[in-house]
């Protein structure tokens, strides 16, 4: 049996009828990562021996019949964002190079629980700030599929990760985007839950209420397990809501009759209100240079397009109702989630300071201290992003930026309302092209900032959304499909996601 | 209350070099807020950077959001409370283990005030 070829559903399959065991999947995803984690570098920090032991451990307790769920044995990795108990947690930023944390993270206490086991922490942007896994404090993550290329990001090394078989799947977070397009560019399936389901306990704050915790992994069957694991009650985190129908496998149904799914035309480079319809197909063109931001805003690439509008024409042929409409505001959310996110960070990341834990430069006088701490231990990108952050909240500046972005938002929430009441689903891209090449976004970060159009405005709306691997372009680079659904609907989301996925040859 | 030099940029009329919106005194106000020290080089940067993204923000302004209440969180969540007790026991002594300087069980600081 080729252990890494199963996704986490089966392998945990395998270990629970006896045919393998929890100590052999560890070493086989140790054994693939001293190939090729080498050239990818998905970890920042890989435990072997804790891994191997942990794995044994939890063997005797499956041969117990104490653990009988269906994750228990299985390899996971945890974005370095996530707190571990006893077990480094850097952000991928050198002011946290020497954290241990005392506590792990609520999901991964869930998954612990469970019987998953930590293969180590993966590699991200700096506090989850990027969309490459570029800004890390400790060096680039390759993509699997081309490694002139990036993952994609913030949760890179996670993604790569699974894609590489360097675990079975893995925990990642999605502010504006973190899970869904990483998963895109490595080719595998990710999802950010609705607002509130999974507990940020131990989830390194960096726009609260942005930030959810959300698995990537393999199928969309092991999503749906291990959200179900995760999603559970927790009065640690104050905006987690208690949900009761996470029962989110009840939802793996090939079976999309009758679901009504819109897709937005500014999604996909074709504007209704000039154009019509879908098959109007040659009017995109225009739009179609790469990130145009004219008036309808967004730039598609052409593979990405015909990718996920023959998806679309996939769900259509299982009996999906599938049409064009616009939704509004779609140019907007950039800005309005770059203010936001920023004036969280801002706040969010006061904390490090040099006084409680991380690294601490010498200085004379505590404030000397603080500055000097925090200007040596963030990297640029932190630094841009707590800049803006103070100006947009600063007094006389305050009005006129956050709370006008926070207005806004509440009109971007209101279109997705609109769009809920007609449709089931939204349907369109994770990004507007595949994964860039190394080097290239640093360059010019406004672009890659703008590569985020399509996933941010879930995260200001609060909104569940996956990304299922829907091709790959003439450079074998993987396209993502996302699926955008009304809070509390991830049911909806799988049900076409797995219908989608079966039938996709 | 300090004010920043604020000229007219109408997007059209944007050039190279046309970031300025961010003078001197507000990269020093902010970096006090952020409690950065940044060398001037990353003064300059920062200039650059924080006036690109606030043309972009501007983007913003396109709307009339007159009457449209400020929405913070999505959900309509107030007043979440819990009981007042301690679950996880005394983890002071492993708490300590991170902090970059400590004394008889406490955190120990740079000098703070002079006498």
């Amino acid at each position: 049996m080729e252990l890494l070829s199963l996704s986490a559903v089966e392998l945990g399959k395998a270990i629970k009828e006896g045919r393998t065991t929890a100590v052999e999947a560890m070493e086989a995803v140790l054994s693939q990562i001293e190939k090729s984690e080498e050239v990818l570098h998905c970890y920042i920090t890989i435990n072997k021996k804790k891994a191997l032991n942990k794995a044994a451990e939890v063997q005797r307790r499956i041969d117990a019949k104490e653990l009988t769920g269906p994750l228990a044995g299985v390899p996971m990795a945890v974005k370095d964002n996530l707190c571990t108990e006893g077990m480094l947690t850097t952000c991928a930023s050198a002011i946290l190079a020497n954290y241990v944390p005392t506590y792990s993270a609520e999901a991964v206490s869930r998954l612990e629980k469970a019987g998953a086991v930590i293969v180590g922490k993966t590699n991200m942007d700096e506090f989850a700030m990027g969309s490459t896994t570029e800004t890390s404090a400790y060096g680039v993550t390759r993509n699997p599929h081309h490694r002139e290329h990036v993952p994609g990001g913030s949760s890179g090394g996670s993604a790569a990760a699974v894609a590489a078989g360097e675990c079975f799947f893995a925990l990642g977070s999605d502010t504006g985007g973190s899970i869904r397009q990483p998963a895109s560019h490595c080719g595998v399936v990710g999802m950010k839950p609705t607002y509130g389901t999974v507990s940020r306990y131990g989830l390194v704050a960096y726009g609260s209420s942005l930030d959810q915790v959300g698995p990537l992994c393999k199928t969309v069957e092991d999503c749906a397990v291990i959200l179900q694991t995760i999603a559970v009650p927790d009065t640690k985190d104050a905006t987690q809501i208690a949900r009761e129908d996470t029962d989110f496998t009840s939802a793996l149904k090939k079976d999309v009759r009758g679901m009504r799914i819109g897709i937005p035309g500014d999604y996909i480079g074709l504007s209704p209100r000039k154009h019509g319809d879908l098959s109007s197909k040659e009017h995109g063109e225009e739009n179609c240079q790469e990130y145009s931001h004219g008036e309808r805003g967004i730039g598609i690439d052409s593979q990405v397009r015909e990718s996920v509008l023959r998806a679309a024409k996939i769900l259509m042929e299982q009996g999906a109702v599938v049409e064009e409409f616009d939704l509004d505001l779609v140019e907007y959310a950039i800005p309005v989630y770059y203010t936001i996110a920023a004036a969280e960070a801002s706040s969010n990341l006061e904390r490090f300071d040099g006084i409680k834990y991380g690294f601490r430069a010498g200085a004379k006088g505590l404030h000397e201290m603080y500055k000097k701490t925090r200007s040596q231990g963030f990297g640029q990108e932190v630094k841009k992003r707590i800049m803006l952050g103070s100006y947009v909240l600063s007094s006389g500046y305050y009005d006129a930026y956050y709370l006008k972005a926070l207005r806004v938002k509440a009109m971007i929430k209101k279109a997705f309302e609109q769009a809920f009441a007609k449709y089931d689903c939204i349907l369109g891209p994770v990004a507007p092209t595949t994964a860039p090449k190394l080097g290239e976004s640093l360059t010019d970060p406004m672009k890659m900032y703008l590569g985020d159009i399509y996933t941010i405005s879930v995260n200001l709306a609060g909104l569940p959304a996956i990304s299922v691997p829907c091709g790959s372009d003439s450079r074998g680079l993987p396209i993502g499909l996302q699926l955008i659904g009304d809070c509390f609907q991830e049911k909806k989301l799988l049900q076409a996601a797995y219908t989608y996925e079966k039938c996709r040859s | 209350m300090r004010k920043t030099v604020f000229r007219d940029f109408r997007s059209e009329e944007r050039g190279e070099g046309m970031t300025e919106r961010i003078d001197d005194e507000m990269i020093e106000y902010v970096s006090i807020l952020a409690k950065l020290e940044l060398s001037a080089e990353e003064k300059e940067q920062a200039k650059k950077d924080m006036g690109r993204m606030l043309d972009y923000i501007d983007k913003m302004n396109e709307l009339d959001t007159t009457g449209v209440e400020p929405m913070s969180h999505i959900f309509p969540v107030q007043n979440v409370f819990r009981e007042d007790v301690i679950t996880n026991g005394d983890g002071s002594t492993r708490t300590l283990l991170n902090a970059p300087e400590q004394k008889e069980g406490m955190f120990s600081v740079p000098k703070t005030f002079d006498s």
